[in-house]
């Protein structure tokens, strides 16, 4: 093991003198950043996706609206991350001729890919809770928006926070991606640590630490806002 | 108070509604009775609007709320609607099912009546004109308030007052069927439509449902409840409808019906379950 004390001390040197920490918390913001704000705006979109899809389809404008969300959600579900990444950032940004830094660039386009998939777990939400909640909002005269937003969504959230969940978990693993565009990430912060002295053994076992961390934190959080949202119900 | 003339539904090609014509008049409790499949909840369902007719009319206060143009939400406010289900709404408390709706459109008419006021003040300042204002003599706190202290009156008035902020999954099932009878009381509806209000309750609940049911029929309340309860039927009610086949065989009053029905297809069912 006197060969992995030496990596331990060459990494520890990097990550102190030559600034590496720095790159790391850098990093570590802008992926726990592009994960949180990607998922605020996927829960946004998809939300909005699921209540067009389930609402009754009775004019033209709502059937297509529809088609324009199903063909939305093909999409995003359609194409790896990476290949969405590379077309905003090297093929959209340049055509509409605007420059967003690339940071920017991915929490958008994390958030729209996870619209495509949330819009399918609010769906699925939606459609479990018990349709006689609708009945009763629009039997006092509520509207179908109103009894939507004050009645189904909240127990349709609550129905779906463990699938949520795991939305979250799979965009902070899967922001590993975005130095393909040139943010600065966990990855690029070690994988710079390890190309100083081309030593990447401890940086990239470090990370998968980090990562696991990451995840364990995000279950926590997520398992407590499960249990927030239960005492409603009897199942404790 | 409300005129029900050539009603049909159908779903796909199946007619499960043929032509039903009748009226309700203020004060009536009117008793829907017949076998399963026979139109009854469909009937009343299309009387607000829950299932949507596909011919015929219905006359409310002089208004057809078969009319697509028609404001439908604001009819539902002034008919109230029971359900087997109960539907109390899971998200809420006792209290809040009951205040829901009340102070949503509470509030909703004080934010429409402050906009008309702005815009008739403005045009007051540019046109040099004195037009009036709408009079608002309420605030949103007011609302609140108000539909609070009626919801903790009428669950008082249930003997209910200590389950005021508990959630239903805590309740039985006559206790949730009782707050959502005063659920839809709270809007202070001019009928209540009751959708089999008491089968899917356990039978030593049933009573208290029927008690609470029976004591606003005594009050004056116009009623139109589709049951199985004959007892309860012949008791309150002062019409009732025997529907079968998607049409209403006989109209008459209870103790015509119970007692000498005319039609065979009603000797036949109340046979069965008398």
């Amino acid at each position: 093991m006197g060969n992995f004390d030496k990596k331990l001390e060459r990494f520890w040197e990097v990550f102190i003198e030559h600034g590496g920490y720095v790159k790391v918390l850098t990093g570590l913001q802008n992926t726990v950043w592009i994960a949180v704000a990607g998922l605020a705006i996927g829960i946004l979109i998809g939300t909005l996706i699921a209540i067009i899809r389930v609402a009754p389809k009775s004019g033209v404008l709502s059937r297509a609206l529809d088609g324009l969300c199903v063909f939305y959600v093909g999409l995003f579900r359609g194409t790896p991350i990476v290949v969405q990444l590379l077309v905003a950032y090297y093929v959209m940004l340049p055509l509409i001729g605007v420059n967003i830094p690339a940071l920017q660039v991915c929490v958008i386009v994390f958030g729209l890919n996870s619209g495509a998939y949330v819009s399918e777990i609010m769906r699925g939400g939606i459609l479990s809770v018990d349709p006689g909640q609708m009945e009763a909002g629009r039997a006092l005269g509520l509207n179908y928006r109103v009894t939507m937003l004050k009645i189904v969504v909240p127990q349709a959230v609550k129905n779906i926070v463990p699938t949520l969940g795991n939305e979250f978990i799979t965009l902070i693993k899967e922001t590993s991606v975005v130095s393909f565009v040139g943010a600065a990430d966990l990855y690029v912060a070690f994988n710079y640590i390890g190309s100083n002295n081309y030593e990447f053994m401890v940086p990239y076992l470090i990370m998968a630490l980090i990562y696991i961390a990451l995840v364990a934190i995000a279950a926590l959080i997520i398992r407590q806002l499960e249990r927030s949202l239960r005492k409603s119900d009897r199942r404790h | 108070m409300i005129d029900v003339i050539n009603l049909n539904k159908t779903y796909g090609k199946l007619d499960v509604l043929k032509g039903i014509t009748t009226s309700i008049r203020q004060g009536e409790k009117i008793a829907i009775i017949g076998p399963s499949g026979s139109g009854k909840s469909t009937f009343l369902r299309c009387l607000n609007r829950m299932e949507e007719p596909t011919g015929g009319s219905i006359v409310f206060d002089g208004r057809d709320i078969t009319d697509p143009k028609a404001d439908i939400d604001e009819h539902r406010r002034q008919m109230g609607m029971v359900f087997q289900h109960f539907n109390l709404f899971n998200n809420k408390t006792v209290l809040e099912n009951i205040m829901l709706a009340p102070v949503y459109l509470g509030l909703r008419d004080l934010r429409r009546l402050r906009r008309r006021n702005r815009l008739i003040r403005l045009r007051n300042l540019f046109g040099g004109g004195k037009l009036p204002l709408h009079p608002i003599d309420t605030s949103a706190a007011r609302i609140k308030a108000e539909a609070r202290e009626n919801a903790l009156r009428l669950l008082k008035r249930i003997g209910l007052e200590d389950k005021a902020d508990a959630y239903p999954s805590t309740l039985s099932g006559g206790q949730k069927q009782r707050i959502a009878i005063v659920r839809a009381l709270a809007m202070n509806p001019k009928v209540l439509l009751f959708d089999e209000p008491t089968s899917a309750l356990d039978p030593e609940m049933v009573g208290e449902v029927l008690d609470l049911i029976r004591q606003l029929a005594d009050e004056g309340m116009t009623m139109v409840i589709v049951t199985h309860e004959m007892g309860f039927a012949r008791e309150v009610a002062t019409r009732v409808l025997f529907m079968d086949g998607g049409q209403i065989l006989e109209d008459d009053a209870p103790e015509r019906i119970f007692s000498d029905p005319r039609h065979p297809r009603t000797r036949e069912f109340l046979s069965k379950v008398l």
